[in-house]
């Protein structure tokens, strides 16, 4: 009886092992240094005030160098090896893709702390970022009133950019408009002469930029060398890459991006948050909205382990979010987890690109849910299907 | 008129990329046989020093020069550190140079951050019937043709030229004949990494200055040489002139993606059928 009290009491002081996977070098670095710092500015802050439930965090930090192969390689390391609580992992789709079915396979736990073309139903992950439900019904019904009904793509050709392609088609087609034109780009294409001239050709209104990648990014200074001005829209510019800060003026003028936070949210909160974080990293270049999803989830992972009287039991935390109330005030604004879809609700803030590349908001959504998923069939409190679903093979009706 | 224009546009702005992608390492692996996979970084090299020097007030074309300076001096150091005791061992070169490029890369990344802030593209553009093309594509097709004249007379018109033909072709014999042979591999690795640089330099106005940024141009680059065999001038650049003919009009028929796999197929195509590349075949016919 004493030992076993004993070995409980040491179990209880034992730390929260937590698991960082993010792309630290190589292609997407640029985008997700941000999101380590963001883990680890939150670990301090917790740290400090005694931890969660008592349990301080221990932070297993690795770099998978925008390499999906070092994702399902990490994966397996700090899930069988390491054996962390819960992981935080991944930033392009195609590396989610990756670990997920490792995540499943060995009952682990992970937060995608990702903006992404949504779809995934799977009780072993935790959605942080926003997804198109809440970024696209959002942005094109008002681009299209300003500007017009003609739209053009241009995407990444790979899941994230075909799958919001598909999104942005639907939300284009149910409010009357029509697509003049879809182009995807293999990633790492750094040319867009041909794509430059497809688009004056086709004339849109609207152009839909769902472009990944620092190679990518090469075509909005191509495009304003062409002198080509149509309004751009955009789910993955400013808030990830912050193109306005890297490119000169005005190569980004005129564009709109719908993003749950970027450094220059002009709120109370946002501002205190800015302030912690540059005294932690003075020299951090961008705060991104992954950097403020990042910091975001290690406190409602948090409150869900404090709930469960310092359990990191799967089972348990999804008891937890099952009463549809783990909810927080972060940087952005409330964001309460969905519990059908483990989805966050966001303030969704959509940002123009001025002239001389500052940002104003025309326009600020407040508790968008990530409804699509849920409405569509989807519910995790009764089933664990496991799968990423799209709009053209939504999930099954329950 | 207009569909014909804009072909030639892109075949050129093709040829372009295809032709200052590929010279430095025409030099370095094409005439020294050393199988340079850190050429990109050259190139990151080039882009990097231009941006900055830019930075500091410097008018775009001394930044670039720059540019291609730091890039051919790196060059002539690597070559006596590293590349000068693997010449004739291609496989252990692949490995080292391998090494240098991640080296390269991470070491950048650590420095001087994820990314540098562009410096946009000068020079506007010219409007033409519903279409626009930007003024310094024209003048990054220009830059790709003076450069093939340049090296074809710096090789055929000069005394560094002869001897560094003949190093290269029978070295214990020019070595006879007193050149100084550790000298011109140097001289001559150090010209392929400042050509590599020159392109970073020349792409820089127009591209996202990151570490990896190299990585875009290896491919292209590789394919050409390969195609184009031994020779720089009989070789890169009419294997560059066909390539970018076959990837604009794959691209502008059928998309990017088209564009790559066009480039590619074409290139297994030409393997098989010239293993030599363009400049062996026209060697052997003359020689026959």
């Amino acid at each position: 009886m004493m030992a076993s009290l004993a070995g409980q009491r040491a179990l209880a002081a034992d730390p929260i092992k937590l698991g960082v996977l993010e792309d630290q070098s190589g292609d997407f670095s640029l985008a997700t240094i941000g999101k380590v710092h963001g883990i680890e500015l939150a670990t301090d802050e917790i740290n400090a005030k005694g931890g969660i439930a008592g349990r301080k965090i221990d932070l297993v930090i690795y770099d998978t160098q925008s390499d999906n192969t070092r994702y399902q390689q990490f994966m397996r390391r700090v899930l069988q090896r390491d054996k962390v609580d819960v992981v935080f992992a991944g930033f392009s789709s195609a590396s989610r893709e990756a670990y997920r079915p490792i995540v499943d396979q060995l009952d682990g736990f992970a937060f995608y702390n990702n903006q992404y073309e949504g779809g995934v139903c799977d009780s072993h992950m935790v959605v942080t970022g926003a997804v198109p439900e809440q970024q696209f019904s959002t942005l094109i019904p008002w681009m299209m009133e300003k500007f017009g009904k003609n739209i053009y793509t241009i995407a990444a050709d790979y899941n994230f950019g075909q799958i919001s392609a598909e999104w942005v088609r639907n939300i284009v087609k149910k409010n009357g408009g029509k697509m003049v034109g879809e182009e995807f780009i293999p990633l790492g294409v750094s040319q867009f002469s041909q794509t430059i001239q497809n688009i004056q050709k086709a004339k849109p209104d609207i152009l839909m930029t769902l472009l990944v990648g620092t190679a990518q990014a090469s075509y909005y200074g191509q495009a304003a060398a062409a002198n080509l001005k149509v309004p751009m829209g955009s789910s993955v510019n400013i808030g990830q890459g912050y193109e306005h800060k890297r490119f000169p003026p005005p190569t980004l003028a005129n564009m709109y991006v719908t993003t749950n936070y970027i450094e220059e949210v002009d709120t109370p909160a946002s501002k205190e948050f800015l302030a912690r974080w540059h005294a932690k990293f003075p020299h951090e270049p961008y705060v991104n909205q992954e950097a403020e999803n990042s910091y975001a989830a290690l406190y409602l992972y948090k409150q869900m382990v404090e709930r469960a009287h310092g359990s990191t039991k799967r089972s348990d935390l999804r008891a937890i979010i099952d009463q549809g109330d783990v909810c927080i005030d972060a940087p952005e604004g409330r964001m309460c987890i969905d519990p059908k879809s483990q989805h966050v609700s966001h303030t969704i803030y959509l940002a123009k690109v001025n002239d001389d590349h500052s940002i104003s908001f025309p326009k600020v959504w407040h508790d968008i849910k990530p409804y699509w998923l849920g409405d569509s069939g989807c519910d995790l409190t009764k089933k664990d299907p496991q799968t990423q679903y799209t709009p053209s093979s939504p999930p099954p009706k329950l | 008129m207009t569909d014909l224009i804009n072909l030639l546009y892109q075949c050129g702005d093709a040829f372009a990329f295809l032709v200052l992608s590929s010279l430095g390492l025409a030099v370095i692996f094409g005439m020294m046989g050393v199988i340079n996979l850190a050429h990109g970084e050259f190139i990151m090299c080039g882009a990097y020093v231009t941006v900055s020097v830019t930075r500091l007030g410097v008018p775009l074309p001394f930044a670039i020069l720059s540019g291609a300076l730091v890039a051919g001096i790196v060059g002539i150091a690597l070559e006596r550190l590293v590349i000068r005791h693997l010449y004739g061992r291609p496989l252990d070169s692949i490995v080292a140079t391998w090494g240098i490029s991640l080296i390269a890369t991470q070491g950048t990344l650590i420095v001087l951050g994820s990314s540098l802030p562009g410096i946009g593209t000068p020079f506007g553009s010219v409007p033409f019937g519903g279409y626009s093309y930007p003024i310094y594509r024209l003048v990054l097709i220009g830059a790709a043709v003076l450069l093939l004249v340049g090296l074809y007379i710096l090789f055929n018109a000069t005394r560094y030229g002869t001897v560094a033909r003949a190093t290269i072709q029978v070295p214990h014999m020019a070595e006879a004949l007193g050149v100084d042979t550790r000298l011109v591999y140097s001289l001559t690795f150090g010209l392929g990494a400042a050509l590599a640089g020159l392109t970073g330099g020349l792409y820089a106005p127009t591209m996202t200055i990151v570490p990896t940024m190299g990585a875009t141009f290896l491919m292209e680059a590789f394919a050409t040489v390969v195609i184009g065999g031994a020779d720089v001038f009989i070789g890169t650049a009419p294997a560059a002139a066909a390539l970018g003919v076959i990837k604009a009009v794959a691209t502008s028929w059928e998309g990017q993606l088209a564009g790559q796999i066009a480039l590619l197929v074409a290139v297994i195509a030409m393997i098989r059928i010239l293993p030599n590349g363009v400049s062996g075949w026209l060697l052997q016919k003359r020689s026959s």
